[in-house]
């Protein structure tokens, strides 16, 4: 499914918070179709960079690109970046007045201004496709964690985005959990979903990821395909780290 | 509570002229003091009147019945309390919910205005407010050709939803601020726009927060709109001082006020007892 075609391209990105950088000189690149996961130790920057990649965070210098548009452009079309990337956050964010369904449909409807048939048909294929049918008419108080991050990914998806965005989706859950959640994305991944994963799942990383990205310290320290990274990692850093969470 | 079957050897605390009557009067009181709220105020209330009644010269009518006869002129007086502070209370939220709004502005000078505003009635003696208003309003308000009678009354309105607006003001900041900003980024990732995550995602669950402490307000005020009659508007504060005066009796100070103390409090109780029931019911829920 992968092609050589780029779709996220992010070329020497700084942020900053106040005096504080959080990025440095990252540099990286997602084709088409493609699965990486962006590994490393809590505040080297890795949430950022996502945040970075749809405009939740403005970057200070460099430049990213998705499917084309600009992200640092100050004429910026959010709503137009925004269609195209879906994100999934680690607290799930799903909004607790809405059942499941409302929650699925809430975007492209209001958003997209579809119809409304239309959509609750979609979303109730995707409800069915993270296997939560059943749940449709429930609130998110009364789903577990896993499913309400599995109705999260399914709500991201309904804006039929071009590149998925998780971050660190599974750092909440229970291992029984995190299996579904898990599972929902390796589908994803497999049927050529382009997703960017921060995540400290080391052998999830290894069996999804085309490609991984090891940050510390806001750089991008090392990265390689999955075999190569974890069996022989140059760098001292990246050694460390692997030695520490394997 | 037992204490003060003890305290009631204080001259200040006995009915006055009637040295008969606290005994029994006292210890019904400290009995039921312990017990619901409700039994015990209409317990005191008929004891203090019919204790009253009994020492009472035969010439005059009996303290129930006076009670009795100014009932309805003071009701309606309530009547126009609760008018007031239900005009007050749509006033000032209508205004406060402005005025909150703008405090979550992105134009600093809309946000720093409506912070300045809240904060300075939200600050500031609800009296000082009121006679603010009365004696800073015309009495009319000439608009082109047309004229627009402003009576005392509509001012007092005006001069209590002030403070209502500076307090619903910051009901609505706070319930806004209460709800997490993952929400707003969740939203913000799906394309909604600030105004729409604001009125579909943020606003419906704030608004569950906000309630309670709405009503708590409004009950307050309720309390506060006797406060007109200090700039002379006859509500059931100012009917009550006149039937006073009408009779000329100081025996009746204690059971009219204490009628007027009840109605305020039949009807402010059941809201408080509401709130916190409301209080409850979102806290399980969030």
């Amino acid at each position: 499914m992968t092609t050589t075609q780029p779709i996220v391209v992010i070329e020497n990105v700084e942020k900053r918070f106040g005096a504080l950088v959080v990025l440095k000189d990252v540099s990286l690149t997602v084709k088409r179709g493609e699965t990486i996961c962006i590994i490393g130790p809590s505040g080297s920057g890795k949430s950022t960079l996502l945040r970075c990649i749809n405009a939740l965070a403005p970057i200070d210098k460099g430049q990213i690109t998705v499917d084309g548009i600009a992200v640092n452009d100050p004429a910026l079309d959010k709503l137009a970046l925004r269609r195209r990337v879906g994100v999934v956050f680690q607290q799930y964010n799903l909004f607790p007045h809405k059942t499941a369904l409302q929650n699925i449909m809430m975007a492209p409807v209001q958003v997209l201004k579809e119809d409304k048939v239309e959509v609750e048909a979609r979303a109730r294929r995707l409800l069915a496709k993270v296997k939560l049918s059943e749940k449709a008419d429930v609130y998110p108080g009364e789903l577990s964690g896993g499913q309400q991050q599995r109705v999260a990914i399914a709500r991201s998806l309904a804006m039929n985005p071009k590149v998925m965005l998780f971050d660190e989706v599974t750092a909440a859950l229970d291992p029984e959990t995190k299996k579904e959640v898990l599972h929902t994305i390796r589908e994803l991944a497999t049927e050529g979903m382009t997703c960017v994963l921060v995540t400290h799942e080391m052998g999830f990383a290894r069996e999804v990821a085309d490609h991984i990205y090891f940050t510390d310290g806001g750089v991008i320290v090392e990265h390689g395909p999955p075999a190569e990274f974890f069996a022989r990692a140059k760098e001292e850093r990246t050694r460390a780290f692997l030695e520490q969470v394997l | 509570m037992r204490t003060l079957s003890g305290t009631t050897d204080l001259p200040v605390l006995l009915p006055r002229r009637m040295p008969s009557a606290t005994e029994w009067g006292a210890a019904d009181g400290a009995r039921f003091f312990g017990s619901r709220t409700w039994l015990f105020l209409l317990l005191a209330m008929s004891a203090l009147s019919v204790a009253a009644q009994a020492s009472d010269a035969p010439a005059r009518a009996g303290i129930v019945e006076t009670v009795w006869k100014w009932m309805p002129l003071i009701s309606s007086g309530f009547l126009f309390n609760l008018l007031v502070s239900a005009a007050s209370m749509v006033l000032g939220t209508a205004l406060g919910v402005l005025l909150g709004l703008g405090q979550i502005s992105l134009h600093p000078s809309v946000r720093k205005a409506s912070w300045t505003l809240t904060q300075f009635f939200r600050n500031a003696p609800w009296l000082v407010l009121l006679f603010f208003a009365m004696f800073l309003l015309p009495f009319e308000l000439r608009i082109g050709g047309l004229v627009i009678p402003l009576p005392a009354w509509l001012k007092a309105i005006i001069g209590l939803s002030l403070p209502v607006m500076g307090n619903v003001a910051e009901i609505v900041r706070g319930g806004i601020r209460s709800i997490p900003t993952g929400q707003w980024e969740s939203a913000e990732s799906l394309a909604f726009s600030r105004m729409q995550i604001l009125w579909q995602i943020i606003i419906p669950q704030a608004v569950k927060r906000m309630i309670p402490p709405w009503m708590n307000l409004y009950a307050i005020l309720t309390m506060a709109t006797t406060l007109i009659s200090v700039v002379g508007i006859q509500d059931a504060m100012t009917l009550t001082r006149g039937a006073l005066v009408a009779e000329a009796r100081t025996d009746l100070y204690l059971p009219l006020y204490f009628m007027l103390l009840l109605m305020f409090f039949a009807y402010c109780y059941p809201i408080a007892r509401l709130t916190l029931m409301l209080e409850r019911r979102f806290a399980v829920n969030a």
